[in-house]
């Protein structure tokens, strides 16, 4: 009886707390900068595709979800021809980011992807572009990559050294 | 002539007003469990979201009115009514005001026990129609609650009896001008409230809805507006309740500077916000300790307080 009536009397005292309720149109929630939202295809610092057409983000995808095809440009850089994400399949378990060794997708805070029709959540390639680096600042996939695709010349990456002369003694 | 248009209109204002509130009511409890949990409830649908309750009635009404293939219809249909119906009865002998009440029985309150008893029917007519395991358990719970709970529901008023001398309400709350029977009748208070609860089928006594293990029992295979009885029923039988309380034990209408109407709808309004505070605070018990409370403990009490309040009658005259 004590319990009951000291249950009772310590429900009645939560009027006075505060509310736990965001009011969320006008009050938003505090996204985490590593938030999993909606997915993005970064840039390099150049403003080049970071994304090499690998399809390692397609195959880590456990729902499917992404579909992309690779091509290459005159000078051997490859970048996806299409990219295409099917938002409403999405789960965003962020698998996808943690497969790409370019740093070229990536999720980001935000999660307020409504649409009216379904079709419109299929994300085509420039709808995922942006123009910016993302959590990634300053790398640059073929500054340090081995292959030479018009960003660098030979010896001219970021941990390389100019080639040898194999024809000098100078060391 | 006159005097029939004047009761006549006195039902109408008394029945809209009523099913109004209780209609309302559906929001306060809303907003009153939010405020308790820490949430702010229904606020968007209008000014503090009280259309809400526009909203949830709209929503009813366009609801699939289904009657399972393998239910008894006539009494289907039927059950849901009984309940609405049995309550509004009983507020024929509510006195809101001492000119504001329908009819001022000199059996007041044997006609209220009566009604709201009667309010069981549907709870196992409906039950039992629905033709489904778990509403029949929820409608033999219902029965069984509402046997041993009446019984001391009756006897717990008797003590008030005792002291106003009459069965009739405007004689009962004319009796507490010095003292609401609350001060002279504390055990009876609590009695009363507690079988109330238990009449209306409240939470924490709701085990013949008891929507964790019966799935919400007598009423689950009701849709539509048939379930919006059930549930406007529930709103009713709060506002009874409440109404009885104040009215038996806590004066009634009567009070200072406010004019009575007044004083009786605030004091209603304490007891359903603490209804609702209830359900916001109490786990249900399981069933057979409900019983137990019911016949072992609460049934003595109110014999007992029943005795002593017969003896001191008996010595002061």
């Amino acid at each position: 009886m004590i319990s009951l009536l000291r249950s009772i009397g310590l429900i009645f005292l939560h009027m006075f707390r505060k509310r736990e309720t965001i009011q969320y149109p006008e009050e938003k929630v505090v996204l985490h900068p590593r938030w999993r939202g909606r997915i993005v295809l970064t840039r390099d610092p150049d403003g080049g595709e970071r994304c090499v057409g690998c399809y390692l983000c397609a195959a880590a995808c456990p729902v499917d979800c992404i579909s992309l095809q690779a091509t290459e440009d005159e000078q051997g850089r490859r970048y996806p021809a299409f990219f295409r994400i099917n938002f409403s399949r999405c789960i965003f378990c962020g698998y996808c980011e943690e497969a790409c060794p370019t740093y070229a997708i990536q999720l980001t805070p935000d999660f307020e992807m409504g649409e009216y029709n379904r079709q419109n959540l299929v994300y085509e390639k420039e709808d995922l572009l942006i123009d910016s680096q993302g959590k990634y600042p300053g790398y640059n996939y073929y500054k340090v990559a081995g292959l030479a695709a018009g960003v660098k010349g030979k010896g001219e990456g970021a941990n390389e050294e100019p080639p040898v002369d194999i024809r000098s003694l100078i060391p | 002539m006159n005097e029939i248009l004047k009761y006549t209109l006195m039902i109408v204002i008394i029945l809209f007003t009523l099913t109004t509130i209780a209609a309302w009511l559906i929001w306060l409890e809303r907003r009153m469990l939010a405020l308790w949990q820490d949430r702010y409830g229904p606020n968007r649908a209008g000014p503090f979201g009280l259309f809400i309750v526009v909203a949830d009635t709209i929503k009813l009404f366009f609801k699939e009115d289904w009657i399972p293939p393998f239910a008894e219809k006539a009494v289907f249909v039927f059950a849901p009514a009984i309940v609405a119906a049995a309550v509004l009865l009983s507020f024929v002998v509510v006195p809101f005001a001492p000119d504001i009440l329908v009819a001022d029985l000199d059996i007041g309150l044997l006609f209220f026990l009566a009604m709201s008893s009667l309010g069981v029917y549907s709870i196992v007519l409906g039950g039992w129609a629905s033709n489904n395991k778990y509403s029949l358990l929820g409608a033999l719970r219902g029965a069984s609650q509402m046997i041993s709970y009446e019984v001391f529901m009756g006897l717990s008023l008797m003590g008030v009896v005792m002291l106003s001398g009459s069965f009739r309400l405007t004689d009962i709350v004319m009796a507490q001008k010095d003292f609401w029977f609350v001060v002279t009748q504390p055990v009876a208070f609590v009695l009363f409230l507690t079988a109330g609860i238990a009449e209306t089928h409240r939470l924490p006594f709701d085990i013949p809805e008891a929507e964790s293990e019966l799935v919400a029992g007598f009423h689950s295979e009701y849709s539509g507006m048939k379930f919006g009885m059930f549930f406007i029923g529930e709103y009713l039988g709060i506002i009874l309740i409440s109404a009885m309380v104040v009215t038996i034990f806590f004066g009634g209408w009567l009070g200072p500077v406010l004019p009575p109407v007044v004083w009786f709808t605030l004091k209603t309004f304490v007891f359903i916000v603490f209804f609702i505070l209830l359900r916001a605070s109490l786990p249900r018990p399981r069933y057979d300790q409900l019983m137990e409370y019911g016949w072992k403990i609460i049934l003595p009490i109110a014999l007992l307080n029943l005795l002593i309040t017969g003896g001191i009658t008996l010595l002061k005259n």
